[in-house]
């Protein structure tokens, strides 16, 4: 066998391809059901936070900035590991599937809300001094004025924030949730051969790239307008 | 001072009077032929231009008549795309020249003055003398103090550029230029990006690196200052020079229609 | 309520793991001081390559980056730990790390540099030339100096994050911090010790995120 067959052989292997890319197929579902939820909650839950410390509630700011920087500064694995071992000893059980949707959704909201509260505070202050006269109350003035003006700004860093925690699904395998890696790794033990792994490589290539080139684009462009 | 690079311009004032001074036997800077275009756009058409030692040559035209260009291929921070440069007899175009030995001989003042953010006026000068002429930090500093003394900053040598004002910036940058002894300084618009009252301050100081015996070859719209110092006046159309001579003759009986055209705009200007 | 102290801030339990978490620790320090300068020394590389005027250096510079950004890192460490001993390539799990660590934060780095080198003008550029500085010179003294103060929350931030993410060590059986409070866990059917190797995370990364967001350094770049 030349060195090329027996490169083949171990990483590309048709017939463990074949074999296993249903498994994988099926983990691919997983990881975009998982990925798609956890960057509209995160999303959801940072933006409406954002908001809510617009009101400059001393004691609810405070809150809100604490849990962003424990998010922030906690690496989401450990947080999955005290949820997933932690909770039920505590009478909480949730499934795998859940804790690392709930973990990957807070840390997201936690970035969001950062990201999102630099834009509302980068907004030009004008644009609120603007609208008050017009009649526009505090809350219409940041949800139809600030927020849209706000989110523009924020979407390149949001974008490449939602990208980097969306790829952390992977981390779901320690936990067993049945995503590409976790299928691939299983399967790669089964078969003896490393293909498995090379396909789930290529599965989080095909997922992701178009959303590395978009977020690209997205920052060519935002700096494009900054000039 | 340095033994590295002794430029004549600089140390023998006498050389070559004021006045028309027509080209000596060999002329510091001789562009040949130039010729530059960016995609299908010509920018220089056959340019050529000769700077006697100690001359002071002016450059007119619109915006887009290929002046700064011209000025960016002395150095080649712009390549030409045929022609030939000569410092002080030295062909610096073309294959297998030592391009940063080259520059290093031609001073360059920008319009955005380029100063560099990060350091303070004195290692904005010092930079160059340490990395390429190998000067000790003794050595550069006093270089430096000498320079920033030459353009009136001497109290300002501790000064980031963001403290300084844009004259003052200017004037760093032609000090930062000047340290190296070069035998010809190259001006790109030297005072457009500045506030009107910052101007004299470094039209001053050219008008003294002239006394001195500087070679200048200046790109401006000055046109006061340019009737008053300069030894001639080239005038550029369409990446052409169309017309050159001494100022009172430019400027007072220009010959061709463009030349014209262009001085009448800029005198209803005044 | 005791019981949820019992199960998570088990003092008896933290004093008994602390020894392991602190050589736990220790690991972790050590990965880091050997992932991040490669990081940054790859990322420098990567932004250089990717801002290239040359196009056989930029185009190949901008898809690896992009490659190793499509790629989530845990699944380039089991790629490089279980992987590669199928091609006859075994490495330490320190190795594995290294490689992985290595290829993922050259390219987030390497955007980050690439950024920071866009932002400093041709001006200065051309004001170091003039002057006879060399390519090498004026890259060295003239444009990384501002490129990195320009981009220097982005490197900050994403420092921070690749210390966090050296957590997922702990699935090659790395021994570090987070490897070391799970096995703790695991002999003690308790989550203190988690509990406080989140604490020791907090303690070594708050005040950076905090310093991060005084600067906002979302939107500055």
């Amino acid at each position: 066998m030349s060195d090329l067959d027996r490169f083949i052989d171990t990483f590309l292997n048709g017939a463990v391809l074949a074999r296993y890319a249903p498994d994988i197929l099926r983990g691919v579902w997983v990881t975009v059901e998982l990925s798609v939820l956890i960057v509209i909650a995160g999303t959801a839950l940072g933006t409406l936070l954002a908001c809510i410390r617009a009101y400059r509630i001393a004691p609810v700011s405070f809150l809100i900035v604490v849990y962003a920087d424990v998010f922030r500064a906690l690496p989401p694995l450990v947080l999955i590991l005290l949820a997933y071992f932690g909770l039920p000893n505590v009478g909480v059980s949730l499934s795998s599937f859940a804790v690392l949707f709930a973990i990957l959704c807070l840390t997201l909201g936690a970035f969001a809300e950062e990201i999102v509260w630099a834009g509302i505070t980068a907004t030009d202050r004008g644009q609120w001094e603007a609208a008050r006269p017009t009649g526009l109350g505090f809350t219409q003035t940041l949800v139809h004025v600030v927020l849209p003006q706000a989110v523009r700004m924020v979407i390149p860093p949001l974008t490449n924030r939602a990208i980097a925690i969306t790829k952390m699904t992977a981390l779901g395998t320690v936990i067993g949730v049945p995503d590409i890696l976790n299928q691939a790794t299983t399967a790669q033990s089964f078969s003896g051969n490393a293909s498995p792994l090379t396909l789930a490589a290529v599965a989080y290539v095909v997922l992701f790239l178009p959303f590395v080139i978009l977020s690209r684009w997205l920052e060519s462009r935002f700096a494009w307008r900054k000039i | 001072m340095s033994k590295t690079i002794m430029s004549p311009a600089a140390t023998s004032p006498t050389a070559a009077q004021a006045g028309a001074a027509p080209a000596v036997a060999r002329p510091t800077l001789e562009l040949i032929g130039l010729r530059k275009s960016f995609g299908a756009i010509e920018v220089l058409r056959d340019v050529s231009l000769r700077v006697a030692r100690s001359e002071m040559v002016f450059v007119l035209g619109r915006s887009g008549s290929g002046k700064s260009t011209m000025l960016r291929c002395c150095n080649r921070l712009e390549e030409p795309d045929a022609g030939e440069i000569l410092l002080e007899g030295e062909r610096i175009t073309g294959r297998g020249v030592n391009l940063d030995r080259v520059r290093r001989r031609i001073g360059m003042v920008f319009q955005n003055f380029n100063l560099y953010p990060h350091l303070d006026a004195r290692r904005n000068v010092t930079l160059a003398l340490r990395k390429v002429l190998g000067q000790s930090r003794e050595e550069a500093d006093a270089r430096a103090a000498e320079a920033l003394a030459r353009v009136g900053l001497a109290d300002r040598a501790d000064s980031y550029p963001a403290q300084l004002s844009g004259g003052q910036q200017q004037r760093v940058a032609i000090a930062r230029a000047i340290a190296l002894e070069p035998a010809v300084m190259l001006f790109d618009e030297p005072t457009s990006a500045l506030d009107p009252e910052l101007v004299g301050d470094v039209l001053a100081v050219m008008r003294e690196l002239k006394q001195d015996g500087m070679t200048m070859l200046v790109v401006s719209h000055e046109m006061a200052f340019a009737r008053e110092a300069a030894d001639r006046v080239v005038f550029m159309a369409e990446g052409r020079i169309v017309e050159e001579g001494p100022p009172e003759q430019i400027f007072t009986s220009p010959r061709h229609e463009s030349t014209r055209a262009f001085l009448s705009r800029y005198s209803f200007g005044q | 309520m005791d019981q949820l102290i019992q199960q998570f801030f088990n003092w008896d339990i933290m004093m008994r793991a602390w020894p392991m978490l602190l050589r736990g620790l220790g690991m972790t320090l050590l990965i880091c001081a050997a992932v991040i300068p490669l990081g940054l020394l790859g990322g420098l590389l990567a932004a250089l390559a990717s801002t290239s005027a040359r196009p056989w250096l930029r185009w190949p510079g901008m898809a690896l980056v992009d490659l190793f950004r499509a790629l989530p890192p845990l699944v380039l460490l089991i790629f490089v730990y279980a992987g590669l001993p199928f091609a006859g390539i075994r490495l330490s799990p320190f190795a594995a790390v290294t490689v992985a660590f290595f290829l993922n934060n050259s390219a987030y780095y390497g955007e980050i540099f690439r950024a920071g080198l866009i932002s400093v003008g041709q001006g200065q550029t051309d004001a170091a030339r003039s002057t006879g500085l060399t390519a090498r010179q004026t890259l060295i003294h003239v444009v990384l100096p501002q490129a990195t103060r320009n981009v220097l929350p982005d490197l900050i931030s994403n420092t921070v994050e690749v210390v966090k993410l050296t957590s997922i060590a702990s699935v090659v059986s790395m021994g570090e911090l987070l490897h070391a409070a799970d096995l703790a866990r695991s002999v003690t059917y308790n989550a203190s010790p988690l509990t406080m190797a989140a604490g020791i995370y907090l303690l070594m990364l708050w005040p950076v995120v905090r310093l991060l967001s005084r600067y906002q350094r979302q939107i500055a770049v």
